[in-house]
């Protein structure tokens, strides 16, 4: 009896324009038994995605198989006609990509992109396929299930798009599921919903799963067995367990030793205070701040209120919360790119315009923005020496030879080999870009830098590397940061300070060691739980407990009144919380947490997490992140 | 989006009135003076100002524009300068020829063009892909006036299939209509075809690049199917817009293939009324161009909005 699924010695490979083949998987080979989810593991560049859709004989263009065979059922389906490939895809094997958010036709109405596969291959009646997809939406636990169909992707959240993609993929009971990333793009919490509802979904429907990421955390969590690729070959294969626990060959160590810890107190390393004056580099004062322009003196959308920050002189202060809780538009308004409707901000002691229009130009070197996707912010048409010198140039008047030097010396900073001034963005690797786009920043010598999620786009391993060297250039250049991020494990590693934005208000402030450590805000809280642990039962553990459940459940609210957090606390009080702003406290000098609770409210409740404090009996069953009004 | 359609019209009403505007001013700077081009020679300078106060010539510029707006926005499009005929009488035959010709050319072209796109992109890289792309750019890159001699050289002097000169008369039967204007409809719709299927290929390849085609490919979704139901619906927004400046072409911008077969159309009529210097005729010409192509412009907008699911349906 042969097994599910096998890829046996798997080839695929490109062609240069001179038709010499560039092998990009080298003879690769795993098994999948029924029932049993395999995890495909390892950077970006290991081959993980194209082997992921070669299980259904299917490549990207300019990509062919040259040789391997894959077996679904004992049959080759690579040397199928193109007749009974189609037949496969969408019916035996299902996909399910990383971003659902550019999966989905933005035309089609949702029902119909579901249910179109099982129609299509004739397994079940249109009739079939809705009731169906109506269980599957049921079983995802999405919200308003019987309506949900009728409508656009455009319509929904990401983390419920998400799942529907899990649904579009399972409406024909596949025999085997390809997950590519699904968990990737998204917010800590929103990632532990979906892992929760594909964990479900998978045992209930008996299917065997691929699961292709490069998060041996969130592997841990979902795969029965782990297969170790590098450079499309594969370093070590076994149970998840053993793979675990007892890694044998480096490279897999490696990727253990790149897995982001549980922010706790301390992870950090303590900065001499020498650097220190006593005018904060960048203080942002009763600011609120929007968008819609603004009526009465408030912007028609407020998505900032009343926000206090002080960044000291070369210190990092890190910006967490969830997407959509105002970490872009806080450095957006400290740029001078979204001017504020009411407060200031000062940049070394002295009054910045709101609007960078009317900045000077000295001012304007020094805050500096780096944007997430070096990609996109990148010209791709200028040589790494024209990104790097016009701001040289253009800043402090920099020319010719000198320029030339000046680039070489930022290119060394940021350890990229000299010769780089020659190449143009397309011909740099990701981390690589993202190296560039840090140099030319440093380029204006500025003495802040606002980093917006510089490392979420990056791989473990590439991401550690770019936090190394932004200590780096901390420490030898002197430039505080700004360091906006939703990844808490990676801020707790670097940044001095931390601001824990939510809903547009700052719910909790202050050095990392006091923020990692009790007392925390209720969602400082619910962040740090949702970071995935590596070891076997983290998810269905963390699940169990109640200010999880509620948490995860919900999203981001933005209200005019009482605490923002509000609907997912698990100690908010009913009649006070809702209604009134909460106070903020100073359990230690100069860390501040905005809550109704008292300290030791807080920390009796973390103690006791099983306990029921009063004033929570407002779970309301469909209460879910749809509920979300736009 | 209601909000936003009615907006687009108030836009496409304002950009009217600018219209007229630039209209108006641009004939008053045209060269010579219709009084003496109409008392000819013999003019008097006593007869020339008769003639000037009782058409208004005398008055302020200002004056003159408000008068000639307040008559055509209720229908009066005044006497013509030159032999005295009403420009209503003038221009309604022949718009009614122009609308003819265009209308036939849409009802024909828009179809095909968007049928030929549409195979064009389902078999990218074929024979029938190539052919095409190459035709295509081929009668792009030529004027209209050369495909128009080299179809009057093949189809009526060679094979004398049709007639050379374009004729059309009210007594006339729809066929007799038909085989009259063959030759201007044949080179029309060549002509405005091309960009067309151009457009359509460009358009559905585009999207075909995007994730939801790839997913799409990955649920074993035909690609006959890809295209008509998962791409083509991304593609509507700037394929409307092409169409309509095509269709706008087709009323304004036929003027050289109207010459060349001799066919009574609006835009010779204008041609004419610039050569007479009879600025009511050149004014009212114009503004049925302008209008034609605002009213064409809207309706691509709507179309585009309407076949957006974004802004049909809001969150």
């Amino acid at each position: 009896m042969s097994e599910l699924f096998e890829i046996d010695n798997l080839q695929i490979q490109a062609r240069k324009e001179d038709g010499t083949p560039i092998p990009i998987v080298k003879g690769v080979s795993f098994n999948v038994k029924a029932g049993q989810v395999v995890a495909l593991i390892g950077e970006s560049g290991s081959g993980k995605s194209t082997i992921s859709m070669a299980t259904m004989a299917y490549c990207r263009p300019g990509l062919e198989f040259p040789g391997g065979e894959v077996r679904l059922h004992g049959k080759d389906v690579l040397s199928m006609d193109p007749q009974d490939q189609r037949s496969i895809r969408g019916n035996k094997v299902a996909y399910l990509a990383q971003s659902a958010a550019a999966t989905f036709n933005p035309a089609i109405t949702i029902g119909e992109q579901v249910t179109e596969a099982a129609v299509l291959h004739g397994t079940l009646t249109q009739e079939e396929a809705n009731r169906r997809a109506v269980a599957l939406y049921h079983a995802l636990e999405l919200p308003d299930p019987e309506r949900l169909g009728r409508r656009y992707p455009h319509q929904v959240s990401g983390g419920q798009l998400q799942r529907l993609m899990a649904a579009m993929a399972l409406v024909s009971s596949p025999d085997l599921l390809v997950l590519d990333e699904p968990t990737t793009a998204l917010d800590v919490t929103t990632q532990i919903e979906v892992l929760k509802a594909f964990k479900k979904v998978i045992q209930e429907e008996g299917s065997a799963a691929i699961y292709v990421t490069h998060d041996l955390a969130v592997v841990a969590q979902v795969a029965d067995h782990i297969v170790v690729l590098y450079s499309g070959e594969v370093q070590e294969q076994g149970p998840t367990e053993q793979i675990i626990n007892n890694p044998k060959h480096p490279y897999t160590k490696r990727l253990m030793a790149a897995v982001k810890p549980t922010p706790k107190a301390g992870m950090g390393e303590k900065l001499d205070e020498e650097h220190s004056r006593d005018i904060p580099n960048i203080e942002v004062k009763n600011m609120t701040a929007g968008y819609g322009g603004i009526v009465n003196g408030k912007p028609v959308i407020t998505v900032l209120r009343d926000i206090n920050v002080k960044i000291k002189n070369s210190h990092v202060v890190g910006v967490i919360g969830e997407s959509g809780c105002g970490k872009s538009t806080l450095a957006r308004v400290i740029a001078g790119l979204l001017p504020a409707a009411k407060g200031e901000v000062f940049l070394d002691g002295k009054k910045l315009e709101a609007d960078l229009k009317h900045r000077s130009a000295e001012e304007l070197q020094k805050v500096q923005f780096v944007y997430q996707m070096a990609d996109t912010a990148l010209n791709p048409r200028q040589m790494i020496s024209d990104i790097l010198g016009r701001p040289i140039e253009f800043y402090r008047g920099i020319k010719g030879k000198e320029r030339r030097e000046e680039v070489a010396k930022l290119l060394r900073l940021v350890e990229l080999p000299v010769e780089f001034e020659n190449r143009y963005p397309s011909e740099l690797s990701g981390g690589q870009k993202q190296r560039v786009n840090l140099a030319r920043a440093l380029a204006a010598k500025p003495e802040i830098m606002l980093c917006d999620e510089v490392t979420s786009a990056l791989d473990s391993i590439v991401s550690s590397n770019v936090i190394k060297l932004l200590k780096k250039l901390r420490d030898e250049t002197g430039v505080s940061f700004v360091f906006i991020s939703h990844d808490l494990s990676t801020v707790g590693s670097f940044a001095d300070e931390i601001v824990v934005l939510y809903a547009g208000r700052v719910v909790e402030q202050g050095p990392v060691d006091h923020v990692l450590a009790p007392p925390y805000h209720p969602y400082t809280r619910l962040l740090i739980s949702s970071v995935p642990e590596l070891r076997v039962g983290w998810l269905e553990e963390t699940m169990q407990k109640r200010e999880m459940a509620v948490g995860i459940a919900r999203g981001v609210e933005i209200t005019d009144t009482g605490c923002p957090f509000y609907n997912r606390c698990p100690i908010a009080i009913d009649g006070t919380c809702n209604l009134e702003t909460a106070p903020t406290q100073e359990p230690h000098p100069d860390h501040f947490i905005s809550c109704h609770r008292s300290m030791e409210e807080i920390e009796a409740a973390e103690n006791a997490p099983q306990q029921v404090l009063h004033g929570f009996e407002k779970a309301d069953p469909d209460g879910d992140k749809a509920a979300k009004a736009h | 989006m209601q909000r936003m359609v009615i907006q687009r019209i108030l836009i496409g009403l304002v950009t009217l009135w600018v219209v007229s505007v630039l209209v108006f001013i641009m004939t008053s700077l045209l060269p010579g003076d219709v009084a003496s081009i109409v008392l000819g020679q013999a003019a008097t300078p006593e007869t020339l100002a008769a003639y000037r106060a009782a058409n208004g010539l005398d008055q302020p510029l200002i004056f003159q524009y408000f008068g000639w707006l307040a008559n055509m926005v209720t229908g009066d499009l005044g006497v013509s300068k030159a032999g005295g005929a009403k420009i209503y009488d003038l221009i309604a035959g022949r718009l009614g020829n122009t609308m003819f010709l265009a209308g036939l050319v849409a009802l024909i072209s828009v179809p095909l063009s968007v049928a030929l796109g549409l195979l064009a992109a389902m078999y990218p890289g074929t024979w029938i892909d190539r052919s095409l792309t190459f035709g295509t750019l081929a009668l792009i890159s030529v004027p209209d006036f050369f495909i128009a001699t080299f179809a009057v050289l093949i189809l009526a002097v060679q094979l004398g299939w049709l007639p050379a000169i374009a004729s059309v008369a009210p007594e006339n039967t729809f066929w007799q209509m038909a085989r009259g204007i063959a030759m201007p409809l044949i080179v029309l719709v060549i002509v405005v075809a091309a960009q067309m299927i151009r457009m359509t290929r460009a358009g559905i390849l585009n999207v075909m690049n995007s994730p939801y085609i790839e997913m799409a490919i990955l649920k074993g979704v035909r690609r006959k199917r890809i295209i008509l139901r998962h791409a083509f619906f991304n593609t509507i927004g700037p394929i409307v817009n092409v169409i309509a400046l095509n269709l706008a072409y087709l009323v304004s911008g036929v003027v050289i293939v109207e010459t060349i077969f001799a066919y009574p159309g609006l835009a010779k009529l204008m041609i004419d009324g610039v050569q007479t210097r009879d600025l009511p005729l050149v004014q009212a010409c114009a503004m049925i161009f302008c209008g034609t192509y605002v009213v064409l412009i809207i309706m691509a907008d709507v179309a585009a909005i309407l076949a957006n699911p974004r802004l049909r349906n809001p969150k």
